[in-house]
């Protein structure tokens, strides 16, 4: 729309006819406040704290209603506009109890910040408070009826934003009050938004009340470890006796691409990394068959001289590696570099969630064709495939209801159930399950093997019209099926496509070459190009992939096998004594059904205890920020280079530290060089690493970044926070038609994690809540 | 957002309903005058009357009960068979509005939203109910009472309890 020009206290600004006077006066530096008010929801005008003086106009009005006109004069503080102010926020704290020392949100509260701005602290009130016992809604969400200030916030973000639609409000005036739909509890998603979207600290965080002051913790900005969405977190830490606890989860200050979403896993399942179970030493089998506790020294040696042993005897063939999906890209490379270039093998693969290799090979050479999550909330168009994105992809959800919520965009939704997303599409296909292949074929024009109806023949109508489409597809698409999807899709105008794969770093796995066929960026190893130079002992026989490892192991074929992060006994249903005859080197957090079979156990670190980056499903790399801390854990990466060096390898030829850059450790800052942010900031502008350890994940990605042209990204801007979109046009990959794509899909719900959610007590109080009657709650 | 297979209304009511749902620019609109209607017809609104008023207008059933716990005169408990509203607003309060409320609450034993064990009448309190020139003024289910004295309030009461009094709902 065509720009206006208006005037707030006395400065003339631009903006474009239409924009809310709020949203304009905060672009200008302006800040007006509010507390109902909500960038991105419904306008509710419910608290009156906006007001300004608009010339001519004789009333006060609500800055969050009006939109910005043409020679408007406004006044956004004046002692009128104080005393009014003032005077709500009197009326708020009328029956709003002043127990902010001991309350969630002191230190962090609009409520508090207000008054202490406009100074209420007299009232004309004298009437008794009336106070009312805090409600439990669910596991997660508690209510304290008498804090809240009835800004609706909760209530809007819970129905617009989440489309859950579990809050509301009951009766009238003063007895207004907040209601979940289930009466006395919540029947939800379990998000937490409505938690994080309140300004004062009526509903509170079952993991997190009554835990700390907010400015007790650390905030640490990272990414979650869960699902493949990849969201930022900001994850609240507090040093405790073993190390930094997580308290907290939440991203409210927006920095990623989930803007301030996180679904229940993301704000409250990072209980795991506390749990009293977790292993923190490393375990030995005895030959009593019995594990018992050893030292790191005694556990390396061990292992190290047992795989050196194999790999000596009966050739790196007879050993297998089985790597992670939430460890960090440089863990996933390094480990395939152990196992290509140390043990001498190709026997390398992971649990596979997406065929991100045959998206690979249908995107090479077309530039810009690979989706954002970002995408997803500008574009004008999307369509989804498969997947129910709600449970599977909640940020993914997010953006595509915010998308259409706000930008009108058109969703389309192909899907052999009748998903939640249906709610949000323009127009929705309902195929049978094995009907994904026949589908595309149908919406290219061959009409042959499916049902074609009214419905899908408008479908396919509305589709083809489309200027810019985002096309997302789940696992049920894979090898030749996405091959014809692209070749589809690439026939329409501007469109981008997704993989949708389920956990925080499938992408990064398979990006990373933990595959036997396949060396990072998804280079063959029948023609291996510079890994050739690269990996001097690379072996040229093709490796076993994860079934044929556990059939050899099941032969005696396998002597020993090195599991890292990863449950594959559970997940893919192995009978444990197949793996009798095979050394097995288990890293991990917990004795998981793999552990237990394991021959030694070194305790590892999870992504929130690490540094590095990690690769979305859409191919968006981000930094991982080490938040939390446990005494007795190590990294994955350390481990790997620790196992390397005891089996007498060379950890420099591993890990490329300490040659090519000058090493600088701040130095050269002075009085700066305290600021571990400022200073990799700092170092990143000047091209320099401290690269001095063999511990150092930037170290590796240097050599990532060389070596995989696809993640050769702005460097200074990852450092900074920001995501960065690997390039999959630069891979040039010819795929074996006759590949296995080994894909099995997770499926995993907003309340699931794979193994790792087993271990995350606030997911099952969750999932049990919803099973049992809740506990009685305070009668009101 | 459908008509239920089943209905807890009448079958007049219920094609009233299907109708009304038709008649607004969305349909919640109607959300207001089916909550009377069904109240009328079911005597207060239960949780059935709640979730089928949520599916017929396709919103759920906590939107429903955010309307329905706004307005005082839509009730989720019975009432007895007459109930006794006595206006206790302005003009009914100047001219003792109070002392029927408080003869009728001696009278029939039973306070403000009480019902008498006998299920016959319930009393209630009542914001204006717009009789203020004959105030102080009573209304029984539809039935306006006026310009009323204990006595005339005893025999208003005598009529019903004797069968004798108006039969509207």
């Amino acid at each position: 729309m065509a720009d206006v020009t208006f005037t707030v206290d006395g400065k003339k600004l631009t903006a474009p006819a239409g924009t809310l006077l709020i949203d304009a006066c905060r672009k200008a530096g302006i800040e007006i406040p509010a507390f109902c008010y909500y960038p991105g929801l419904s306008l509710q005008a419910a608290c009156r704290m906006c007001v300004v003086r608009l010339e001519k106009v004789p009333k006060l009005q609500t800055a969050c209603t009006t939109p910005v006109a043409e020679g408007m004069v406004v006044t956004t503080e004046s002692d009128e506009i104080k005393q009014s102010r003032k005077a709500i926020l009197e009326l708020l704290l009328g029956n709003h109890p002043l127990d902010c020392p001991v309350c969630d949100a002191g230190g962090e509260c609009e409520l508090q910040d207000m008054t202490f701005k406009y100074g209420a602290a007299e009232s004309k009130y004298v009437e008794i408070k009336q106070h009312r016992e805090e409600q439990q809604w669910s596991p997660v969400v508690f209510f304290d009826r008498p804090r809240c200030i009835l800004c609706y916030r909760c209530v809007r973000v819970c129905g617009e934003g989440m489309d859950v639609w579990a809050l509301g409000v009951q009766n009238r005036g003063v007895s207004s009050v907040i209601s979940p739909n289930g009466e006395d509890h919540l029947d939800c998603e379990e998000c937490g938004m409505c938690i994080d979207i309140c300004p004062v600290g009526a509903l509170t965080s079952g993991t997190y009340r009554y835990k700390t002051r907010p400015w007790e913790m650390n905030h640490v900005a990272t990414v979650c470890t869960h699902c493949g969405d990849g969201c930022k977190t900001t994850l609240g830490v507090r040093s405790v006796d073993d190390g930094s606890e997580i308290i907290r989860g939440d991203n409210r200050d927006k920095s990623g691409m989930n803007g301030d979403f996180l679904c229940i896993k993301g704000r409250y399942a990072f209980d795991f990394t506390t749990r009293e179970d977790r292993i923190t030493k490393p375990l030995v089998r005895q030959p009593n068959g019995q594990l018992a506790e050893v030292s790191w020294e005694q556990a390396l040696e061990h292992a190290g001289m047992k795989l050196r042993e194999i790999r000596d005897t009966r050739g790196g063939s007879a050993i297998g590696v089985i790597g992670s999906t939430r460890t960090t890209n440089e863990e996933a490379y390094l480990l395939q570099k152990f196992a290509r270039t140390v043990l001498n093998t190709n026997n390398i693969d992971h649990h596979r969630t997406a065929d991100y290799a045959s998206f690979a090979a249908a995107l090479q050479g077309k530039a810009g064709r690979t989706a954002s999550l970002r995408d997803f909330l500008t574009a004008p168009a999307i369509l989804l495939l498969g997947n129910d994105a709600t449970e599977q992809h909640p940020a993914l959800a997010w953006n595509i209801r915010s998308n259409v919520r706000q930008n009108r965009a058109r969703l389309y939704v192909a899907n052999h159930a009748d998903i939640k997303l249906h709610r949000q599409a323009k127009s929705f296909l309902q195929i049978p399950q094995d009907g994904y292949a026949a589908l595309v074929q149908y919406l290219a024009g061959n009409e042959a093997g499916f049902d074609g109806t009214e419905i899908s023949a408008a479908f396919r109508e509305a589709l083809r019209k489309e200027e810019s489409l985002v096309i997302a597809f789940g696992s049920e698409f894979r090898g030749r099926d996405i091959q014809s999807l692209v070749d589809f899709g690439l026939g329409l105008p501007n469109v981008k496509f997704a993989a949708l794969g389920d956990y925080a770093n499938s992408r990064g796995a398979a990006d990373m070459g933990l595959m036997p066929d396949l060396l990072p960026g998804y280079v063959p190893l029948a023609a291996a190009k510079h890994f050739g130079e690269e990996y001097p002992s690379l072996p040229s026989a093709p490796g076993l992939d994860m079934l044929q490892m556990f059939d050899a192991a099941e032969a005696g074929n396998l002597g020993a096998l090195y599991v890292v992060g990863s449950n594959p006994v559970e997940r893919y249903g192995i009978d444990p004594t197949a793996l009798k005859n095979t050394f097995l080197i288990v890293q991990d957090m917990f004795m998981t059904e793999t552990a237990a079979v394991a021959d030694v156990i070194f305790p590892a670190a999870n992504l929130y205890e690490k540094s590095g980056t990690v690769t979305n499903t859409y191919g968006d790399l981000q930094l991982a920020k080490k938040a939390a801390d446990k005494a007795g854990v190590r990294t994955d990466f350390e481990l790997i280079v620790r196992l390397a060096d005891k089996m007498g390898a060379d950890p420099k030829k591993l890990v490329p530290f300490g040659r090519g850059v000058r090493a600088d450790m701040g130095q050269t800052r002075g009085a700066q060089s305290g600021e571990a942010d400022r200073h990799a900031v700092w170092l990143a502008a000047n091209n320099l690493e401290p690269k001095l350890s063999p511990f150092d994940p930037f170290a590796v990605f240097d050599e990532i970044q060389r070596l995989v042209p696809s993640y050769n990204v702005s460097r200074f801007e990852l450092l900074g926070g920001q995501d960065k979109q690997t390039r999959s046009d630069l891979v040039q990959i010819e795929l074996d038609p006759a590949r296995r794509d080994l894909v099995l899909p997770a499926n995993d719900t907003l309340f699931t994690s794979g193994t790792l959610g087993r271990y995350s007590r606030m997911l099952h109080s969750v999932m049990e809540s919803r099973t049992t009657k809740p506990a009685e709650t305070a009668a009101d | 957002m459908s008509t239920p297979a089943t209905t807890i209304f009448s079958p007049a009511l219920a094609a009233r309903f299907d109708k009304l749902v038709t008649l607004y620019p969305v349909r919640r609109s109607a959300l207001v005058p089916m909550l009377l209607y069904s109240q009328d017809e079911v005597g207060y609104i239960s949780d059935a009357v709640v979730e089928e008023i949520a599916v017929r207008i396709g919103i759920t059933p906590l939107d429903v009960r955010n309307v329905l716990s706004y307005y005082s005169m839509l009730r989720t408990k019975p009432v007895g068979k007459y109930n006794v509203q006595v206006c206790t607003n302005i003009s009914c309060m100047l001219k003792d509005g109070y002392g029927i409320l408080d003869h009728c609450k001696q009278r029939l034993g039973i306070g403000h939203k009480e019902v008498t064990p006998d299920g016959l009448f319930s009393l209630e309190e009542v914001e204006c109910i717009g009789a203020c020139c004959w105030a102080p003024a009573v209304q029984i289910n539809y039935d306006f009472y006026d310009d009323l004295t204990p006595e005339k309030m005893d025999k208003v009461l005598e009529d019903y309890r004797a069968g004798r009094g108006k039969e509207t709902l």
